[in-house]
C-alpha cells in the first residue's frame, strides 16, 4: 500500500493547463526524484499535492501520513524579532530534538538557539528548515531543491544525512533536483516533468538520452554526463 | 499652579490608574503580533470604524462600547474576507471603507458628544465598565498568547503553517476580533482616532529590542501599560486630553527604543 498515490493529476491556472496527467505513487521509505527544466511545473506539483494549489485528480494520502516539506525557499525576513530556538518553539518543535538533526547537518547548536533567525546564512537557514521538516518523525518528506544555496560540500553532507535518516526512520522522500548525479545517486524512482508526465520509473532505465532530450530539448547532452552506473550500484548495495 | 496640580492629580482615582494599565497593556501585547503581520495600517484604520457605531448607541442612549464593538466585528469580518481573497488590493479598500466609516460616523454623532468619541475621555468610563474592562483586556492577553506561535509561523511561511494543518483563517479570524475588542475598549478611554496607536506603537517600540519573540511580545505589553498609566497621570498633571497624552508617551518611548538600537548598532 503506497504512502502516497497521484492519480491523473491537473492543475489549471487561470485557463492555462500548468501541468497535466500525472500518475504516480510512493511507498514507505522510497525516494522519488522529480527532474525537469525550469518552468516544467515542479515547484506546482509539490504544491498541488500539499493541497496548497487547487488541483484536479485524486491524491490520495495513506491513513495518518505525517508530512514534511521544505520549500525552495522562504523569504528570510531580516529585522524580525525570532530567535532560531523560537522558530522550532513556534512549530512546537523541541529544542532537544531540533538540536540533534541540526547537529547532525553540522550546525553547532551552542549559541544558536539564541541568535536570531534574521542573521542566518541562506545555507544555514536552509539547513534549520531541513531539521523543522524531519523533527516531527514525517512518513513522507517533500524537498523542493534542499540544497539551494548551499555549497557543494555542504549538499553532499545533506544528502548523506538524509540518507542516514532515512535509513533508520523509513521515511519516504520526494525530491525536486536539478543535479542528475544526486537523482542517480540517491533516487530509487524518478519522474521526468515537463508540464506533462514524460517518464517514471527506475533512473538507470528511464533517464535515456532519448528521454532526456524529450525532456531538456536539443543540448540535453549536457545533462547527462557521467552518471556512472558503478556509482549507482555502489550505493545500491552499502 | 502646583496645588492646582496636586488636586488634579487626586482626582485620577486608582480605578482610572488599573483601567489604564489593563487596555494599555493588552492593547500592546495584542498589537505585537499586528506589526510583524505588517498590518499596522488595518488596525489604525479600523479603529475609525468604531465611531459611526458608537454615534448610533449614542443616540439611542445605549452604552457605546456596545455599538462600537458591533460596528468592529462588521469591518473586521470585511477586512478578514479580504485578507483571504488576496487578489484584491486590500490597503486601498480598507482606506476607502475605513475612511468612509469616519465620515459617516462624524455626519451622525450628536455634536456635544463627536469630540468625546473622537479622543475619548476617561471621566466618561462609568463603574459598570471597570469589570467589563479588566475580564477583557484578561481574556484578550490569553488569546493572544495562545495563538501567536500559530500566527507567527504563519507570517514566516504561509505554505508551511497549510502543510503543519494549522488552520490560519480560524486564528486570523480570532485574532482581529480580539483587534475588535480591544479598540472598542480603547475608545471611551483614549478615543476612536487614537486607539489604533496604542496597539501600534508599543509594538513598534519594542521590535527596537531585538531579541526573542517573548521580549518583544512581553515588551510591547509593558511599553503598552507603561505609556497607557504615565500619559494618564501626564493629563491629570497638566489638564490636557488622556487620549493624547497616552499617544506621545508611546510615541515618546518609541524614539528613546529607536534611539537605544541606533546606539547599540554603533557600539556593536
Amino acid at each position: 500500500m503506497p504512502i502516497l498515490e497521484i492519480k491523473n493529476l491537473k492543475v489549471i491556472v487561470d485557463g492555462h493547463e500548468i501541468i497535466g496527467g500525472l500518475d504516480f505513487s510512493v511507498e514507505k521509505n522510497e525516494t522519488l526524484a522529480i527532474v525537469g527544466p525550469n518552468g516544467a511545473g515542479k515547484t506546482v506539483l509539490f504544491k498541488a499535492i500539499l493541497g496548497l494549489l487547487p488541483h484536479s485528480g485524486d491524491v490520495k494520502w495513506a491513513n495518518g501520513v505525517k508530512v514534511g516539506y521544505v520549500p525552495q525557499r522562504v523569504e528570510l525576513i531580516r529585522d524580525f524579532p525570532l530567535s532560531v530556538g523560537d522558530f522550532f518553539d513556534i512549530q512546537n518543535i523541541s529544542l532537544q530534538s531540533a538540536g540533534i538533526l541540526l547537529n547532525l547537518l553540522g550546525i553547532g547548536v551552542v549559541d544558536i538557539f539564541s541568535a536570531n533567525l534574521g542573521i542566518l546564512s541562506g545555507g544555514e537557514f536552509q539547513k534549520v528548515l531541513i531539521a523543522s521538516a524531519l523533527a516531527d518523525n514525517p512518513d513522507i518528506v517533500f524537498f523542493d531543491e534542499p540544497t539551494a544555496g548551499v555549497d557543494v560540500t555542504g549538499e553532499a553532507t545533506i544528502y548523506k544525512i538524509l540518507t542516514r535518516l532515512q535509513d533508520t526512520k523509513k521515511f519516504a522522500i520526494i525530491l525536486i533536483s536539478h543535479d542528475l548525479n544526486v537523482v542517480y545517486k540517491y533516487a530509487d524512482k524518478v519522474l521526468c516533468l515537463n508540464k506533462r508526465q514524460l517518464c517514471y520509473g527506475h533512473p538507470l532505465h528511464e533517464l535515456t538520452a532519448e528521454n532526456l532530450q524529450r525532456l531538456y530539448g536539443e543540448d540535453s547532452a549536457l545533462h547527462h554526463h557521467n552518471h556512472g552506473n558503478s556509482e549507482f550500484n555502489a550505493h545500491k548495495n552499502d | 499652579m502646583v496645588i492646582a496640580s496636586l488636586t488634579r492629580i487626586k482626582m485620577i482615582n486608582i480605578f482610572t490608574i488599573i483601567v489604564a494599565l489593563f487596555i494599555g497593556a493588552a492593547a500592546g501585547y495584542l498589537g505585537s503580533a499586528m506589526v510583524l503581520k505588517r498590518m499596522s495600517l488595518v488596525g489604525d484604520a479600523l479603529s475609525h470604524v468604531a465611531l459611526p457605531g458608537m454615534a448610533l448607541a449614542m443616540l439611542y442612549n445605549m452604552n457605546p462600547f456596545i455599538g462600537a464593538f458591533v460596528f468592529l466585528v462588521f469591518g473586521i469580518l470585511l477586512v478578514w474576507k479580504m485578507e483571504k481573497s488576496t487578489k484584491l488590493p486590500i490597503e486601498n479598500l480598507v482606506g476607502i471603507i475605513f475612511t468612509a466609516s469616519l465620515a459617516i460616523g462624524i455626519l451622525i454623532t450628536p455634536e456635544p458628544e463627536l469630540i468625546e468619541a473622537l479622543f475619548g475621555d476617561i471621566a466618561s468610563i462609568s463603574f459598570w465598565d471597570f469589570p467589563i474592562i479588566i475580564i477583557c483586556s484578561l481574556v484578550i492577553f490569553f488569546i493572544t498568547r495562545r495563538i501567536i506561535k500559530p500566527i507567527v509561523f504563519s507570517i514566516i511561511s504561509d505554505d508551511l503553517a497549510r502543510v503543519r494543518k494549522i488552520n490560519i483563517d480560524y486564528y486570523n479570524l480570532l485574532y482581529l476580533l480580539m483587534v475588535a475588542v480591544i479598540v472598542a475598549l480603547g475608545v471611551k478611554f483614549i478615543g476612536s482616532l487614537l486607539m489604533g496607536a496604542l496597539v501600534i506603537i508599543p509594538a513598534a517600540a519594542a521590535k527596537n529590542i531585538g531579541g526573542s519573540l517573548k521580549t518583544y511580545s512581553y515588551g510591547a505589553g509593558i511599553i503598552g501599560g507603561l505609556s497607557s498609566v504615565s500619559g494618564v497621570f501626564i493629563s491629570g498633571l497638566f489638564g490636557i486630553p488622556s487620549g493624547a497624552a497616552v499617544v506621545l508617551t508611546a510615541v515618546f518611548i518609541f524614539i528613546l527604543m529607536l534611539l537605544y538600537k541606533k546606539l547599540k548598532q554603533v557600539v556593536a
